[in-house]
């Protein structure tokens, strides 16, 4: 990451906030405008940084990994429906439901990893196709569980649209009783209450794996073995490092933050399921993964950009009516949606300088 | 073995059969067993496999009526499965057919029912027809020549810029379907567009069947392809930059060219997939019917092992398995999504044909197919 990139990214990120600082400000105050987008920017790219670590343990080792879209709507399936098993099944505590399914994404990532790990080290399948058999198993297996379940006739929820035991609480909830309520707490200004204590846990972890993978990519053994295979792997190999035990590990670590990711859809943004429900946010993962030229600060610094664009279109909804009749094509909803898959294009063509992906990204690996 | 024309230069027509028989042995195995572990998996949910898989075959070539349905399941599938094909054999990997065929859909809708107000005329059918068809078919290609100029001239991957465009053209069409392009009876409450003038219909071939001319044309298109593939001087330059591009480069191919070619004929003929069903079909477009259709494309490609022929009997089978299902779920109360599952599987064992090698103890013979290379390629 060169300052080229990070001023590029803070450029975008300060024109999407004054956009709606200029629209919505004659009806709300300017702080709390930039205070909800900032709340708004860092949630929803919580998916994407999850997404874009992932493709950076993957690709740091040589396996290209598209088929983290798959991993996590997967994990979103499988958390979301334990946390209905555990509390409706077992009569768990909803919050301890939660966290079970939360768990049991991050172990569907991981699973679904070993499969791709599988095709493309051991049976050295194209990846990029792996990958895409991936996400297409992901849509059948959801659609088909989905359905089977939930909707059919004499299925175990008999057709009751099912909804997950409530969501994960923000963090200012959790700090509640330490501060005597959720307002106010330790007396912080209101600009970082709302940014960081109002985000939920999945969006904490997510920053907080942002700094342990940068420390465990560039600071340890781990990192370094991990690097020289993605690299070099037959240098590697010389010096006696296993390259397939590397990659198989590196592959299912990435699963595992994938279906992290996963789990913000179903247990932390909303507590339902729907088919397709990840949008294509594992594949803008990727494209923040490539801008941030494989690196974790700067696969997140790019998450926040998109981030950034969709919580453009998120905030702009409470404003349509302020929207100046010049700039009429921002009233609909799907013209503004475009700006994540736009800038996703735009960055990849590389105005904004090349970047230079592993050496062996992507090569299967033969003895 | 796709390539056996190539290594004999007069292979009699034994050789031939037997090479196609060698390189469907895969994939038919890799059917089978996707067929076995689905039938596990309905089973698993307390199911009856038998039953399901009876009412599955029924369903899709029982009656004459259940052909006619598979035939015209089967048209878009050859168009998009074709698409995608085409651009493996280029080295390239389009995920977009599903963009591509929406925007070919719009555009064959618009001059289906609007052209004719807009220039103020009646279209005669016979040419009113073919430009609903070839607007499709433009539209398609345009789409589709984005990601390969911006792969030739940027360098940006086209697997990513694919997806991108996908949504990108999904959001508008969207917007134009819920907006400026959308039906307005009165009656009418879904994102669909007015139907389209009789004379830019394509007939359908018997009367009281639904399967109309669309299927012919796409077979024919299919021949087309092989055509253009093995018989013609910008076909091997397609399979040459896709088999070594660097080979292709010193050999004075012009690269960026064959690249952008390659992706706007792929687009062209996911955008014909739109129009044909916009026009034998539908008769209009309509929000979300293409849903789906882009990643079937991708499983039918590889399944066909990307060759012309190849597309066109996995067309046919996957084809006939949605169209089965409709009967199996009524049968059997399994969920008609039985079939993606069934689909990725067979999908999984093609590409992962080791697996299939070993579990049959086949030894590898032919060639592996090169399909795609990481973010450099």
């Amino acid at each position: 990451m060169d300052w080229r990139r990070f001023s590029f990214i803070g450029f975008i990120i300060v024109f999407l906030f004054t956009v709606v600082v200029l629209i919505g400000g004659s009806r709300v105050s300017p702080t709390i405008i930039i205070s909800s987008m900032l709340t708004t920017t860092i949630a929803v790219a919580t998916p994407l940084t999850l997404g874009a670590l992932s493709g950076v343990f993957c690709e740091r080792a040589g396996v290209v990994n598209i088929g983290i879209e798959g991993m996590m709507l997967a994990a979103a399936f499988f958390g979301w429906l334990t946390a209905i098993y555990m509390n409706t099944v077992f009569k768990f505590d909803p919050n301890l439901s939660l966290w079970t399914g939360v768990l049991a994404a991050i172990l569907t990532g991981g699973l679904f990893a070993l499969l791709h790990a599988w095709l493309s080290i051991t049976f050295k399948v194209d990846q990029i196709i792996g990958g895409t058999v991936i996400n297409i198993l992901a849509v059948g297996i959801t659609g088909f569980l989905n359905r089977q379940m939930f909707f059919g006739e004499g299925s175990i929820f008999g057709g009751n649209v099912p909804h997950a035991p409530g969501l994960l609480p923000s963090l200012s909830k959790w700090l509640a009783p330490l501060c005597g309520g959720p307002e106010g707490c330790l007396g912080l200004p209101g600009l970082i209450q709302g940014t960081f204590l109002d985000q939920k846990p999945v969006a904490l972890a997510a920053i907080a794996l942002v700094l342990v993978s940068h420390y465990v990519l560039f600071n340890t053994r781990w990192g370094l073995r991990t690097r020289a295979v993605g690299e070099h792997p037959k240098a590697a190999d010389t010096v006696g490092i296993n390259v397939y035990r590397i990659r198989y590990v590196n592959v299912i670590i990435g699963g595992m933050l994938a279906g992290l990711g996963g789990a913000y859809f179903t247990i932390e943004s909303v507590p339902s399921f729907e088919p397709l429900m990840t949008n294509g946010r594992g594949f803008i993962s990727l494209a923040a993964m490539i801008f941030g030229n494989w690196t974790p600060f700067g696969a997140w610094a790019a998450a926040l950009v998109f981030g950034a664009s969709q919580a453009l279109q998120i905030n702009l909804q409470f404003f349509r009516d302020a929207i100046p009749p010049q700039w009429a094509f921002l009233q609909h909803a799907y013209i503004v949606g475009l700006a994540p898959y736009v800038l996703t294009m735009l960055i990849l063509t590389g105005i904004i300088g090349k970047t230079i992906p592993p050496a062996a990204d992507g090569q299967p690996y033969e003895k | 073995m796709q390539n056996a024309d190539e290594k004999q230069p007069q292979p009699g027509w034994q050789q031939a059969v037997r090479a196609g028989l060698n390189a469907a042995l895969v994939p038919f195995l890799a059917i089978v067993t996707a067929v076995i572990v689905g039938g596990v998996i309905i089973a698993l949910v307390g199911g009856n496999p038998f039953a399901a898989y009876l009412g599955l075959a029924q369903g899709a070539f029982g009656s004459a009526r259940a052909w006619s349905e598979t035939f015209v399941w089967a048209t878009p599938y050859i168009f998009a499965g074709l698409a995608v094909a085409l651009a493996f054999k280029g080295g390239l990997f389009n995920i977009g057919a599903e963009g591509q065929l929406a925007f070919g859909a719009v555009a064959t809708a618009w001059v289906g029912y609007a052209l004719p107000e807009v220039l103020g005329i009646e279209i005669p059918g016979i040419l009113h027809l073919p430009l609903a068809i070839g607007a499709g078919i433009l539209a398609g290609a345009l789409w589709a020549a984005i990601p390969g100029a911006l792969k030739a001239y940027a360098g940006g991957h086209e697997v990513i810029n694919t997806i991108m465009m996908n949504y990108i053209a999904l959001n508008i069409t969207s917007y134009l379907l819920n907006g400026p392009m959308k039906d307005k009876n009165p009656l009418n409450v879904i994102a669909r567009t007015p139907e389209i003038a009789e004379g830019a219909r394509l007939p359908v071939i018997f009367d009281g069947l639904r399967v109309h001319w669309g299927f012919p044309l796409a077979l024919l298109v299919a021949l087309g392809v092989w055509y253009l593939l093995w018989k013609t001087t910008l076909g091997f330059e397609i399979r040459t930059v896709g088999a070594n591009p660097d080979a292709a480069r010193y050999a004075g191919i012009n690269f960026r060219r064959i690249l952008i070619v390659t992706m706007a004929l792929s687009g062209l003929l996911a955008g014909m997939a739109g129009a044909v069903e916009v026009t034998g079909l539908n008769y209009r477009h309509e929000l979300g019917f293409s849903i789906g259709y882009g990643f079937d494309a991708i499983a039918i490609a590889l399944l066909g092992k990307t060759h012309p022929f190849g597309v066109v009997l996995a067309s046919i089978l996957f084809a006939g398995m949605r169209n089965g299902a409709t009967r199996m779920q009524f049968l059997t109360q399994i969920p008609v999504d039985i079939i993606s599952v069934i689909q990725s599987l067979i999908l999984l064992f093609v590409a992962a044909d080791a697996i299939i090698r070993y579990l049959y103890r086949i030894k590898a013979k032919e060639e592996r197919l090169v399909l795609t290379r990481g973010w450099r390629g």
